[in-house]
């Protein structure tokens, strides 16, 4: 079992034929998972690497080939459309990997995805993988191996990070999903707990929080209140300074909601085994199972 | 990105909410004839990307033109949490009957733009929100349908009895509305929003706050960033597309992404270090970006290590090797380099960087050790 994405995903890539969206393409196919189609407006007709159908709009690639889920690989500009799109096409699951989205865009995207009952997740994050068997984006798939632990994390590489300590430790992985490090995301650690909670492979759950925002603190409080399964936390940034941003649209600090010793308080006071280091998730985890 | 008041002002007179006159000047003798030019007493407020600048000294009444001159004399060159004031505003003081304050609000818990009112106007909100919460009244917008005029009504008689002054209220909460949707805003604030003894309201002081990510779709806007008002080094960064943040540390940190350049940074200071910086060099690696990198580590006097952890993705780890030994090539670099490289190519990388003479490690904690050391001088690590 997994979360959210398995054997069924059967993958549209928005913006396929772009540079970062072709190439990731081979990657996820490689991996295993079955792209059955590509959109780029104008293309349609073409066959990428002479095997992926290309067509002009996603509700297409759904009629004639099935596809249940997107990725988008399009640039910031667009990729709120191309959200509206997939959502519009019915397409449950929508993953967009696009950095730099405009907030206001996403913010009008997520009442229309809410109202189709599609999930988004993301936008300006990696995408998922269920080791073995399936990838949705761009998280590397030699790092990762099939296991009893979920991962979840607003973070990118630091995500590739942890995931590689756990491997290279003979701890495997459920599902890993990175939801992307954006104020306005579809889907939050709160909805990535509920999943794993639910799906019978998973045993324990590693979280990856930043500064800014309380997602974190909310999420303590379901680990505290909802959740039977052992949860390992990591916050980042300790050592930023307040009031600056760190990269991510996300990581602002603003008055004294959203630092990395409140959020590490928030995890501690509800149970939640902190880790100090990336490193330390390994004896954490490998003590929780 | 933070904008200046008079420039948050030039928004909002554009889009047609009430802002008395202003113009900017660079010398007391600047500020003295735009003074001259109003008649009557001014006011004089420093332009700096910082709040409390009434505390720090840097908004001063003056009684007439002569006077205007001595206040921008003691205001210009003052430092106000560490950034030195290059501009002040000069403008008409106005009689104030009452001051109130409205903002607009990104609002990531409600994945909406939340309104904030309150009829105590003037201090700072966070401070109406600690002492008396009650006086502030919130409305989330539905982004599908924006604000409605009635909303901004119910909005104005939370700051006034009177129709009058509701009416006019309830017409600049709709323009500072559509102000901040233009922009590409995630703040805007007016405070205070003022009455005068003439029944008037207008707007005497502005608080805007851009979403880098709109920039693009707003060149009127992206042509507001005051370089001046931050560390030419990180002007540097971003012009190369790399973020910078620069800290007081001894350890120079260069890393792929926020989230592994943050844990690193902790990671320093876990293993008895302090991070020089905040430096992440994004996806794509181009060798160029190391490069400008090291360039711009190099040149902060405190570093006394420098510290590569990249985990490869979409960065390729001999790109980043490709990198480092270009910058050795064009530029001296006497300080201690400790480097990680995992992922994507890593033998292709670690051979480019044995073949230059340097050593690369694979895991993070053994080169956040090592480069902390060799800040502290010790060489054996």
């Amino acid at each position: 079992m997994s979360i959210f994405i398995d054997g069924s995903t059967r993958l549209v890539v928005q913006g396929i034929t772009g540079r970062d969206g072709g190439f990731h393409t081979r990657q996820m196919i490689e991996y295993g998972t079955q792209v059955v189609a590509g959109v780029t407006p104008g293309k349609g007709g073409q066959l990428f690497d002479d095997s992926v159908p290309v067509f002009d709009t996603v509700a297409e690639a759904v009629e004639k080939h099935g596809a249940n889920t997107s990725v988008i690989y399009v640039p910031a500009a667009f990729a709120a459309d191309a959200v509206f799109e997939a959502a519009e096409a019915g397409i449950e699951l929508i993953v967009c990997i696009s950095e730099g989205v405009p907030v206001q865009d996403m913010m009008r995207a997520l009442p229309f995805v809410k109202e189709k009952g599609a999930r988004l997740i993301g936008p300006n994050c990696p995408g998922l993988i269920t080791p073995g068997v399936c990838k949705v984006g761009i998280l590397p798939g030699q790092i990762v191996m099939p296991g009893p632990v979920g991962v979840v994390s607003r973070s990118g590489t630091l995500t590739y990070e942890v995931i590689f300590q756990l491997t290279r430790a003979g701890i495997g992985q459920s599902t890993c999903v990175g939801i992307g490090g954006d104020p306005l995301i579809g889907t939050n650690f709160v909805d990535c707990l509920e999943a794993f909670e639910a799906d019978p492979q998973t045993r324990a759950v590693c979280m990856l929080g930043e500064i800014g925002g309380t997602d974190e603190q909310v999420a303590a409080e379901y680990v505290r209140d909802r959740m039977s399964k052992p949860v390992v936390g990591f916050i980042a940034g300790q050592t930023a300074p307040p009031g600056r941003r760190m990269g991510h649209a996300g990581a602002i600090i603003s008055g004294s909601e959203g630092t990395a010793a409140e959020k590490m308080k928030a995890f501690r006071d509800c149970g939640i085994a902190v880790a100090e280091r990336p490193a330390d998730f390994v004896e954490l985890i490998a003590a929780a199972l | 990105m933070n904008i200046h008041e008079y420039q948050a002002k030039e928004i909002l007179r554009a889009h047609g909410i009430p802002v008395p006159p202003g113009e900017i000047a660079t010398t007391p003798e600047e500020a003295e004839s735009i003074a001259a030019r109003y008649g009557g007493p001014v006011v004089v407020k420093a332009q700096v990307h910082a709040g409390g600048r009434g505390k720090a000294g840097g908004v001063k009444l003056a009684d007439d033109a002569a006077d205007a001159r001595v206040k921008a004399e003691a205001i210009l060159g003052l430092e106000i949490k560490g950034l030195t004031v290059e501009k002040v505003l000069v403008t008409p003081a106005e009689e104030i009957a009452s001051e109130a304050y409205v903002g607009i609000v990104m609002d990531r818990a409600t994945q909406s733009n939340v309104f904030m009112v309150s009829p105590e106007g003037g201090i700072d909100i966070e401070e109406v929100a600690a002492t008396n919460p009650d006086a502030i009244t919130k409305l989330s917008i539905d982004p599908r349908y924006g604000l409605l005029p009635h909303q901004a009504m119910g909005l104005a008689w939370a700051l006034y009895d009177d129709v009058k002054l509701a009416r006019q209220a309830a017409s600049i909460i709709m323009k500072l509305y559509e102000a901040y949707q233009a922009a590409g805003a995630t703040l805007a604030e007016i405070n205070p929003l003022i009455t005068t003894p003439e029944g008037e309201v207008k707007a005497i002081d502005a608080k805007m706050n851009i979403d880098d990510s709109v920039l693009f779709r707003v060149p009127e806007v992206a042509a507001m960033r005051d370089t001046s008002s931050e560390p030419a080094a990180e002007t540097k960064a971003r012009d190369a597309g790399l973020s910078y943040i620069k800290l007081d540390g001894q350890v120079g940190c260069v890393v792929n992404g926020a989230g592994l350049a943050m844990a690193t940074m902790d990671m320093v200071k876990f293993y008895g270090g302090d991070p020089a910086n905040f430096l992440d060099i994004g996806g794509s690696s181009n060798p160029d970006k190391v490069v400008t990198a090291l360039e711009i580590i190099t040149a902060d006097p405190r570093v006394k290590s420098i510290l590569f952890n990249i985990f490869g993705g979409i960065t390729r780890c001999d790109d980043v090797a490709n990198g480092i030994v270009e910058a050795t090539r064009r530029i001296e670099i006497d300080l201690p380099i400790a480097i990680r490289l995992t992922g994507t190519n890593e033998a292709e990388a670690i051979e480019i960087l044995n073949r230059a003479g340097f050593t690369a490690m694979t895991d993070m904690d053994e080169v956040v050790k090592a480069a902390v050391e060799l800040a502290k001088g010790d060489t054996s690590a």
